[in-house]
């Protein structure tokens, strides 16, 4: 049995393309539905993002399964072939278990890390599993994909550190002031990272907004926004002592906030720090600032920077990520071909059984001076045969799951047998589970 | 059989410590889990031996150097376990048990003769005046070793070097949390353990207070972190002034326990 993967994604197709073979999660039933009834496709799974379009499929024939999906994708959005299908990829056996470990590690991210991408494989997983779509192998496939990226994100750190500025002005107020759900954000200003900066902060739990502008009607507008609450630019600094982080970007030509103001508000506020972010340019905090005790101010170039070397962290993680997946790939790919061994040798001694069964029968209705213990004798002899025909094939089949040759062996037999093929949900398999 | 449970302390905490300062280079699930397990299994190694020497001398070992070394690291590791299931702070583990090790090595490269027990040491009052004074130097301990995270953390904080180490320390804040909470038991337990000594002292010798050199640094110490408790509830003292006065603290505390002996037991 093999994994098969065909799709595009942000790598080799634009996103006029994209949004052209997307699947909608509304009306993802019909797809499913059709993408198992295309001939030699047994389970199949759909990931649609906005990023990239894949579907997972397992197959006997390879190459006939990636030509029929892509055929499929396609067909199913009323494209045509030629033009669609110079973006489609694929992947078979090894490389696809890895291309899909890969992708829900994030680590064929646009941005490398980020962790949305393992949220969405587990939507559309969950889809396929809804309407039956994914079977035994698929099932176990995508669990293994899920603990793969898990073990990517807790054993490195490709996913511990920011990588946009607000991020990294969250990241460092945490470090500075831990948990930020009794903690205030003042914003002094505006403008659009600022605002955004802020929209963070409250997202990650703090507690409340106070907002300064030239304009006291904007500072109340942009505070009902946040349901916090506007204060009068001129008196901005009365209110300092009550911010725990404190945000400016007004376009004030000086600085607005000198050591003795922050120092002021320290002490204020019983020497409890103050995390100070300057966006603004030319700055609106004095560099003084940092010198207070318990204050502590970065620019906005500061983030900038902090943002750049995570960036440069998170693919030197990348490889640890990588190692984490060789290792991964190795143990599936072993479950996987050990998969059938059981359930051939099942079928294979039911085939010779029947066989056996069908010549015995045969034989006794038309033997006329039956001796009495004949039917005993010719039964032990049969099966005294069949075991000693089939003892061989056996155990070379049941010890070839360490060589690699298994899935060489099992289609063989399955082919010059004309054993059944394996079902999607083939009892006798998930009790060998 | 004391010994062997030594050798077994030793080893754990000795695995235990390159673990928690393996934590420091490496960031792995498993590692912090095993550290933790092994820092637990050689605590439990540590207090049935203890328990065992109690058993056969029929005292608490806290009567010399090597006895009350053995308790203190004893005291710390309790200390640290509990302070790291309530703040999840592995890091703290990095900076406390090698100090808990290096306590239990020093304690048994002392060798000291069997001797009587003195009778003076055999009051109900000097059992409990030790066990206080030593579950308070425990939190002092932590406080010490909490300061130095602080400071370290501050100082990438200020400086902008934010490195891995930076990234495995917690947050100035919850620093800043264990070191009170640490100051809000030890102080009090300190206190108590001053109190039942000079009782001790009144029994033993009739006189509450001697002005013997143990009793005088005792007060200095008390006073010490008096202070910095004072100035934390009425000023707001925290941060780095609170971080080095603690460190002091743990620095004459530590002075005290090693070289101001007992003008009357050793």
């Amino acid at each position: 049995m093999n994994i098969i993967v065909v799709g595009l994604s942000y790598k080799t197709a634009t996103v006029e393309i994209r949004e052209k073979v997307a699947f909608s999660p509304n009306q993802i039933e019909k797809p499913l539905n059709e993408l198992i009834r295309l001939e030699g496709i047994i389970e199949g799974v759909i990931v649609s993002t906005c990023n990239r379009v894949e579907i997972y499929a397992t197959t006997r024939d390879i190459a006939g399964g990636i030509a029929r999906i892509k055929r499929f994708m396609a067909e199913y959005h009323h494209l045509p072939f030629e033009s669609l299908e110079s973006h489609l990829y694929s992947y078979h056996a090894e490389s696809a278990i890895r291309h899909v470990f890969r992708v829900a590690s994030s680590l064929d991210s646009m941005i490398v890390g980020e962790p949305q991408i393992l949220g969405q494989i587990k939507t559309s997983y969950g889809y396929a599993a809804e309407f039956k779509s994914s079977g035994i192998i698929l099932n176990r496939f995508l669990h293994k994909a899920f603990s793969v990226a898990k073990r990517v994100r807790t054993e490195t750190k490709i996913a511990s550190s920011a990588v946009s500025v607000a991020f990294a002005a969250v990241e460092l107020a945490k470090k500075i002031l831990g948990d930020l759900s009794d903690k205030n954000v003042m914003l002094i200003g505006a403008g659009e990272m600022c605002e955004l900066a802020a929209k963070h902060f409250l997202n990650s739990g703090a507690k409340g907004v106070l907002v300064a502008n030239r304009t006291f009607e904007r500072a109340e507008r942009l505070a009902e926004d946040f349901g916090g609450e506007a204060v009068r630019f001129e008196s901005f600094l009365e209110h300092l002592h009550r911010a725990d982080i404190i945000l400016s970007s007004t376009g004030a030509p000086h600085c607005i906030i000198g050591p003795r103001d922050a120092e002021e508000a320290v002490k204020r506020r019983r020497f409890k720090p103050i995390f100070f972010i300057d966006i603004a340019v030319p700055r609106d905090i004095d560099p003084m600032v940092a010198d207070v005790e318990n204050a502590y101010l970065y620019t906005v170039d500061d983030l900038q920077e902090i943002v750049q070397a995570n960036l440069a962290l998170r693919s030197l993680e990348a490889e640890k990520a990588e190692e984490i997946i060789d290792q991964e790939i190795g143990q599936f790919h072993k479950w996987l071909s050990t998969l059938e061994v059981t359930p051939t040798i099942v079928a294979l001694r039911n085939r010779f059984d029947e066989i056996r069964r069908a010549e015995l029968d045969k034989t006794i209705a038309g033997w006329k001076d039956f001796p009495p213990d004949a039917e005993k004798r010719l039964e032990a002899l049969t099966l005294a045969m069949m075991n000693k025909l089939l003892h061989a094939p056996t155990s070379v089949l049941k010890q070839s799951g360490q060589g690699g040759r298994v899935d060489l062996y099992v289609d063989a037999l399955r082919q010059l047998f004309e054993l059944e093929a394996l079902q999607r949900n083939d009892e006798e398999l998930e009790l060998e589970e | 059989m004391t010994h062997l449970f030594f050798i077994l302390t030793v080893t754990l905490y000795g695995c235990a410590a390159a673990l928690y300062l393996a934590c420091l280079l490496r960031t792995l699930p498993l590692l912090t889990l095993w550290a933790g397990r092994i820092l637990a299994f050689g605590c439990t190694a540590h207090l049935l031996s203890t328990i065992h020497l109690a058993v056969n001398m029929k005292y608490l070992p806290l009567t010399n150097m090597q006895e009350s070394l053995s308790f203190f690291s004893l005291a710390i590791v309790t200390a640290f376990i509990v302070f790291e299931r309530k703040y999840k702070v592995t890091t703290l583990g990095s900076f406390i048990v090698p100090v808990a090790l290096m306590m239990l090595i020093a304690s048994s490269s002392l060798h000291v003769e069997a001797r009587q027990l003195p009778p003076i040491l055999q009051s109900n009052w000097f059992w409990f005046h030790a066990l206080m004074a030593f579950i308070s130097y425990a939190c002092f301990t932590i406080a010490a070793g909490v300061a130095v995270m602080y400071l370290i953390q501050r100082y990438f904080l200020k400086t902008k070097h934010l490195g891995a180490l930076f990234q495995k320390l917690p947050s100035l804040e919850t620093m800043d949390e264990i070191s009170y909470r640490c100051l809000t038991v030890g102080w009090p337990l300190l206190t108590v353990a001053i109190i039942s000594g000079s009782i001790w002292s009144e029994k033993a010798m009739g006189n509450y207070w001697i002005w013997d050199r143990k009793q005088t640094w005792s007060l200095i110490i008390w006073l010490i972190y008096a202070a910095l408790l004072h100035g934390r509830i009425t000023i707001g003292w925290r941060g780095k002034r609170a971080a080095i006065l603690s460190i002091i603290g743990f620095i004459v505390v530590l002075f005290t326990f090693l070289g101001m002996k007992h003008s009357i037991i050793w």
